[in-house]
C-alpha cells in the first residue's frame, strides 16, 4: 500500500508540473500580449512600455522559470484587466463553482445509482432498455442547449425558479442538473454493469441459496460490490464536471471561476487562464488520486504493482 | 435478437440521412443560407401563425432562411465530426498500439501522456487556443482534433495487450516477422473493429464540442451557420420565440444521439465490448 500510494503520488506531482509548462506555453502562443492589452491601434512605444512592465520583453525561459517559481509559492501573479491578484480573483470566484460541482455530483449519483439498479435488476426486458435510452439522450443533449429550454420552461413559462444568478437556493437547482448530466450516463452504466456483473456471481447464488431476502441480497451482497467503481469514478467525474463548467455559467450567468476564465479568454488576460487552467488541472488530478486511493482501498486487488 | 438490431437501424438512418444531406445539402437547400432579408426577420416556420411556405423553418434575425441554414449547418458538424476523428484516431491509436505492444517504459510513457491529456480542462484550452490562433474551420478541427484522442490511446493499448497475447501473433513472430509488420498486418486489423465503436463515440463528443465553442463565440465563426452559433445567435430573441433555438438545438440532439445509436449497436454487432 505504502509504495502505491508513493507511486501515485509522484505521477500526480509529475502531471502537474507537465500541466504548468503547457499552460504557460498556451498564454504565449499569441506573440502579441502586449497588443492585446495596449489596443490595435497602440504606439509601438507604448507596446515596448507594457512589455517591460510585465517582463513580456525577458527571454521565454526566463519568464517561464520566474512564472513557475512564484506560482509554487501561490503567487499567481496580477491580472492584466483587473488590476488584481490572480490569487484573489480565483478565490472570490472558486466557491461557486465547487458548490454547484458537488451538488451536480450528488444528483448524478442519486438519479443514475438507482436507475442503474433497476436496470440490472430487470437485465433485457424494456425497462433495462428504457434506461439505457435515459443514458444515450443524457448523452446527447448540448448542455448549454438544455440550460437554455430549462431557463424557458422553469424559469420564464412557470415562474418556478430563477432564470440567472444564485441569489437564493432555487438558483442553484437549474445549473446543477445541468452539469449533472456529465455524469449521470457514465455513472448509469457503470452501476447497472456493476450490478449485472454482481448478480451472476457466486456469492450472489450462495445468498440466495441461504434463502436471503432479495432486498438482502440487493442491498448486502450486489450492491456492495457494484458500489466501489461509482464511488471511485465519482470523483473523477467531479473533475470533468468542474472542467466544463465554463459552458454553464455563462448560460445561467454564474460568476464562477468558468466564467472568469471565459471573460478573461475573450479578454487575453492570459495571467489569469493560465492559472484557471492549472487550477482545474490540479482539482482534477487532485480528484483522481482519491479515486485511485479509495479504489485501492476498498478493493485490495487493484493495488497490484 | 431481433430486438436488439434497433438501435442500429436507427442509428444508421439518422446518420445516414445527416450525411446525404451533408453531401447533396445545397441543392437541397431552398434559399441561399447567407442572403439576408431585413425585411422578414424572425418569421416563424410554416406550421406556426405568421409563418409562410416561402421558410419552412421560418428565417433568423437577419431574415436568412432558416432551414437553409440548418442544411449547411448539417454539413458543418459532419465535417467537424469526421475530420477530428480522422486526427484524433491517428494520434491517439498510435499512441496506445505503441504502449500496448511494447510495453514496459514506452508504455508508462504513454500513460504519462494521456494522464497529462485528461487533466487539462478541454473547454477552457480549446477556447484559449481559438482565441489566440484565430477562429476559423480548420482552427477549430485541428483543436478539437489534438485534444480528443485519449479514448482513442486508452482503448486501443487495452485491446492492444488482448491481441498481442494471442497465438497467432507468437505465431507471426516466430515466423520472423518484423515488429511493424506485426504491428500492421496481425495488430491493427483486430482492433479495427473497436476503433470503429470509439470513432462514433468521439465524434459525437467532438460535434457536441464545437457546438459548446462556438456558442460561446470561439468555433466556427459568422456567417457560418453551426448550430451552436445559431444558438448562441437567436439566444437573446428565445424569449419571444423559442423555435429559435429549438430547432437547431433538436438537429443537434438528434444527430448526436443517431451517432451514439449507431456505435451502440455497432459494438453489439461487431462484439467490441471493453466498455473502456
Amino acid at each position: 500500500m505504502g509504495r502505491f500510494l508513493l507511486r501515485s503520488l509522484l505521477l500526480a506531482v509529475l502531471v502537474c508540473l507537465t500541466v504548468l509548462i503547457i499552460s504557460f506555453a498556451l498564454s504565449r502562443m499569441s506573440g502579441s500580449l502586449a497588443i492585446n492589452i495596449a489596443g490595435p491601434d497602440a504606439s509601438p512605444e507604448a507596446v515596448a512600455k507594457i512589455e517591460h512592465e510585465l517582463g513580456l520583453d525577458r527571454p521565454l525561459p526566463v519568464q517561464f522559470l520566474d512564472w513557475a517559481n512564484r506560482a509554487a509559492h501561490g503567487d499567481l501573479g496580477s491580472s492584466y484587466l483587473f488590476h488584481e491578484k490572480v490569487s484573489s480573483l480565483i478565490a472570490s470566484h472558486l466557491p461557486v463553482t465547487l458548490r454547484l460541482g458537488v451538488i451536480a455530483i450528488i444528483i448524478a449519483i442519486v438519479v443514475a445509482v438507482p436507475l442503474g439498479i433497476v436496470a440490472a435488476l430487470h437485465e433485457g426486458t424494456w425497462i433495462d432498455i428504457a434506461v439505457g435510452m435515459v443514458a444515450l439522450i443524457g448523452q446527447a443533449v448540448p448542455g448549454f442547449w438544455l440550460g437554455l429550454m430549462l431557463i424557458l420552461w422553469f424559469g420564464v413559462d412557470l415562474h418556478w425558479l430563477p432564470i440567472a444568478g444564485l441569489e437564493t437556493w432555487q438558483g442553484y437547482i437549474m445549473p446543477s442538473f445541468v452539469l449533472s448530466f456529465v455524469a449521470i450516463p457514465v455513472m448509469l452504466r457503470l452501476t447497472r454493469g456493476g450490478m449485472v456483473d454482481a448478480l451472476r456471481s457466486d456469492y450472489v447464488r450462495t445468498a440466495r441459496a441461504k434463502g436471503l431476502s432479495r432486498i438482502a441480497i440487493v442491498v448486502k451482497h450486489a450492491l456492495r460490490n457494484a458500489a466501489m467503481p461509482v464511488v471511485a469514478v465519482s470523483a473523477v467525474q467531479l473533475g470533468f464536471i468542474l472542467g466544463g463548467s465554463v459552458v454553464t455559467e455563462v448560460v445561467f450567468n454564474v460568476r464562477g471561476v468558468g466564467y472568469l476564465a471565459w471573460e478573461s479568454i475573450g479578454k487575453g488576460d492570459f495571467p489569469v487562464i493560465q492559472a484557471v487552467v492549472l487550477l482545474f488541472a490540479v482539482i482534477f488530478v487532485g480528484l483522481t488520486l482519491i479515486a485511485d486511493l479509495l479504489g485501492a482501498v476498498l478493493d485490495p486487488r487493484l493495488r497490484g504493482g | 435478437m431481433r430486438l436488439r438490431r434497433i438501435p442500429l437501424v436507427i442509428g444508421a438512418i439518422i446518420v445516414g440521412f445527416a450525411a446525404i444531406v451533408a453531401i447533396i445539402g445545397p441543392w437541397l437547400a431552398p434559399h441561399d443560407p447567407f442572403v439576408q432579408d431585413l425585411g422578414h426577420r424572425y418569421v416563424p416556420p410554416a406550421w406556426m401563425a405568421g409563418g409562410s411556405p416561402a421558410h419552412w423553418l421560418g428565417t433568423d434575425g437577419l431574415g436568412r432562411d432558416y432551414l437553409s441554414r440548418l442544411i449547411l449547418g448539417a454539413r458543418i458538424s459532419m465535417l467537424i465530426g469526421v475530420s477530428t476523428i480522422v486526427l484524433s484516431g491517428t494520434i491517439g491509436t498510435t499512441l496506445g498500439v505503441l504502449g500496448g505492444y511494447f510495453g514496459g517504459t514506452v508504455d508508462a510513457v504513454v500513460m504519462f501522456i494521456v494522464s497529462c491529456r485528461l487533466a487539462i480542462p478541454l473547454i477552457l484550452v480549446a477556447l484559449t487556443v481559438v482565441f489566440m490562433v484565430g477562429s476559423s474551420l480548420a482552427v477549430v478541427v485541428l483543436t478539437i482534433g489534438l485534444l480528443l484522442w485519449e479514448r482513442f490511446a486508452v482503448v486501443s493499448r487495452a485491446v492492444t495487450r488482448q491481441v498481442c497475447a494471442l497465438d497467432y501473433v507468437a505465431a507471426a513472430w516466430a515466423a520472423g516477422c518484423s515488429r511493424t509488420r506485426i504491428i500492421l498486418r496481425e495488430v491493427l486489423p483486430n482492433i479495427a473493429h473497436h476503433l470503429v465503436v470509439i470513432a462514433t463515440i468521439d465524434m459525437a463528443i467532438a460535434i457536441l464540442l464545437e457546438a459548446a465553442l462556438s456558442f460561446l463565440g470561439l468555433g466556427i465563426p459568422p456567417p457560418l451557420p453551426s448550430w451552436g452559433l445559431m444558438i448562441a445567435e437567436a439566444k437573446d430573441y428565445m424569449f419571444f420565440t423559442p423555435w429559435v433555438i429549438e430547432i437547431p438545438g433538436v438537429a443537434l440532439l438528434v444527430l448526436v444521439l443517431g451517432i451514439n445509436l449507431l456505435g451502440d449497436g455497432l459494438r453489439d454487432a461487431l462484439g467490441a465490448r471493453t466498455d473502456r
